[in-house]
């Protein structure tokens, strides 16, 4: 017997065993397909502004380096306080939504959960509503009330479900249930409002389909806390994931404590895309579809899935808010228009032709 | 020998029902008791107490230890359960590997020591080769060995299996039990099983202990327990119970010809008649 040396391989009598781990190849897919999108991101746009200039320019923002781009001031403006805060904001919007998904499907073991399962959607459109046809907010801004309201909506919502969910029972069905009737119950209360106040009806409409809109570096600095602390816990239990997927009572039985592992994961999930969804509205799709064609390509370990949720969710929604905002120029497509009519025929198909089985 | 697992007075309730009513219990490290019992007796039931799976009242010690912490008997306990949940996708690499939780720690990677045990239990167990496939692509007696590699990737002293020949064709059944008990051999493990099979209890095995009603009501080497007289009363079987050189062999009777004398099946053995109760 010898072991190879390197950890995460080794060699009984010449036969190998690997664990599922990131490889390069995978990692370098991620990280380029974010540059593509963050690139993309930064140089198309109706200003017409050369693409390598806008590259000198980002350039030049980095610390230690100073290079003339040779842009004048509106169009210096143009990429660094309009493309850029927005493209960030993407990347982050993406990032979360992704991540929680994925982990929102492995606590759940169930490949239907999204972040919005446990009514994170339903509450922070209740909440949004109320803002906007109270005329407390108009839904910018980062002094608005509008994502305040969203965000205590949502959080509430999973609160509600989590707490029903354990009183029901202490199975993940019993969860996934409370969160349905929580759900339910909330897109009651907010159609009333809706029909109660049409002349809040678009800017209700325009919030719930979601979109990526910056006033400068407000929302990018908002969501950016949350980012960092829930991905750093939702990555830190891949692999505990990993072995949940054997069900609570096989992982309790090599030591785990399941149910603990899931509620902080779910907490982390729930706020995470509690913080995205109340700047960017509902972008649905995200969750879902980025995690499986991550599953269909590099395989179903969580310790795989998770790190690149990050890199293709941000690169996908950048690439996504892209269309939104060029498709109709100058008129802008809701996201969550774009997310669904690219994302399901991408989706179908990665589906038709990976030989992975993974349902 | 030291006790490796002493259980007394052992009692469990599930949601309020009584499961487990005082069940005293002692294996000897190196021993394989089988557990036998009626649908319903609390088989399962046992072996989740042991490893701190559900709540209960009494004496479990593990090794000596009364620690309930599920990351302490992690890693003096495998367990191969009945139904094991595969997940869908996961490589049989990565589910053996699964096997090395109580020693890595929740947030840690498989450390090469880790992969070089896995790769040995594979190679064991007959699956090297097999690390890369998916582990619902196996066939079932392949995936009951892949279970079996899981647990005794744990490195854990005693073996808890559950049904461990559920599904599985009389010769795969063999293979399963046979290769426990050579790895039981080798590498010195405890074995606790239950067993639907009383003719398979009685052929592996050093004791079967008969569960039912919620205590043992019985334990003892085969020969002295599985009775036509307590398979009837325990088990509302009627039976026949031939005698060979290996142990007892149950044989179920019709009722209606329960009453008919019966011969050995061959030269050697001697028959017990099925109605001398």
């Amino acid at each position: 017997m010898r072991a190879n040396g390197s950890s995460g391989a080794a060699s009984a009598n010449g036969v190998q065993l690997q664990a599922s781990a990131l490889r390069a190849r995978a990692l370098v897919a991620g990280v380029a397909a974010v540059v593509i999108a963050v690139v993309a991101g930064l140089t198309i746009g109706p200003a017409g502004i050369a693409a390598h200039r806008v590259l000198l320019e980002l350039a030049d923002l980095l610390p230690g380096i100073a290079v003339e781009s040779g842009l004048n001031d509106s169009h210096k403006a143009i990429v660094t306080e309009i493309r850029l805060p927005r493209v960030v904001l993407g990347l982050l919007v993406g990032a979360t939504l992704a991540t929680s998904g994925a982990t929102y499907q492995a606590a759940f073991r169930n490949p239907l959960a999204d972040p919005y399962l446990l009514g994170i959607a339903a509450g922070a459109g209740l909440g949004a509503t109320i803002a906007i046809v109270n005329d407390i907010g108009d839904g910018a801004g980062v002094f608005d009330l509008v994502p305040i309201a969203a965000f205590g909506g949502a959080l509430g919502a999973v609160t509600v479900a989590y707490l029903a969910g354990h009183i029901g029972g202490r199975s993940t069905a019993s969860l996934i249930l409370a969160g349905i009737a929580v759900a339910s119950f909330l897109a009651a209360c907010q159609t009333y409002l809706l029909q109660a106040n049409a002349d809040a009806f678009r800017r209700i409409l325009a919030w719930l389909l979601g979109r990526i809109a910056t006033s400068g570096w407000a929302e990018p600095a908002l969501l950016l806390p949350y980012f960092l602390v829930t991905t750093a816990i939702m990555l830190r239990y891949r692999r505990a994931l990993d072995v949940l997927a054997v069900g609570d009572e096989e992982a309790a039985a090599l030591g785990l404590e399941p149910r603990r592992i899931r509620l902080i994961v779910l907490l982390a999930a729930s706020l995470g895309a509690a913080a995205a969804v109340s700047v960017s509205g509902l972008i649905s799709f995200v969750g879902i579809i980025v995690p499986h064609a991550i599953r269909l390509v590099f395989g179903t370990s969580n310790r795989v899935l998770l790190p690149l949720s990050v890199l293709f969710g941000a690169a996908f929604l950048v690439l996504a808010d892209l269309t939104a905002r060029t498709v109709l120029s100058p008129a802008e497509l809701p996201i969550g228009v774009v997310t669904a009519f690219l994302g399901a025929p991408f989706f179908v198909f990665v589906l038709r032709t990976s030989r992975r089985e993974i349902w | 020998m030291s006790a490796a697992v002493e259980v007394e007075a052992l009692e469990v309730s599930l949601d309020r029902t009584p499961i487990l009513t005082g069940v005293d219990l002692s294996v000897s490290a190196g021993e394989w008791v089988n557990v036998v019992g009626p649908n319903g007796a609390g088989k399962t039931t046992l072996l989740r107490a042991l490893l701190g799976l559900v709540a209960y009242d009494g004496k479990v010690h593990i090794e000596g230890l009364a620690s309930q912490r599920r990351s302490v008997r992690a890693q003096h306990l495998a367990y191969v359960p009945q139904s094991p949940v595969i997940p869908q996708g996961m490589l049989v690499g990565d589910y053996v590997l699964l096997g090395r939780t109580p020693h890595r720690g929740v947030f840690a990677a498989e450390s090469a020591t880790d992969c070089r045990i896995a790769a040995e239990v594979l190679e064991r167990l007959d699956l090297d080769g097999f690390g890369d496939r998916a582990v619902q692509s196996l066939s079932g007696g392949e995936r009951q060995r892949a279970v079996l590699a899981r647990a005794l990737a744990q490195q854990a002293p005693i073996l808890l299996l559950d049904e461990p020949t559920t599904a599985l064709d009389l010769g795969h059944q063999q293979d399963v039990l046979d290769l426990v008990d050579g790895l039981r051999r080798e590498q010195g493990l405890t074995v606790i099983a239950t067993l639907h099979d009383l003719t398979l209890a009685a052929r592996y095995g050093d004791r079967v202990a008969i569960l039912s009603e919620g205590r043992v009501a019985a334990c003892g080497p085969p020969d002295g327990v599985l009775t036509v007289d307590s398979i009837a009363q325990h088990f509302g079987a009627h039976v026949k119970v031939l005698r060979d050189s290996d142990g007892p062999v149950i044989v179920p009777t019709a009722t209606t010809t329960a009453h008919a004398t019966s011969a050995a099946p061959d030269g050697r053995g001697t028959a017990q008649n099925g109605d001398h109760s």
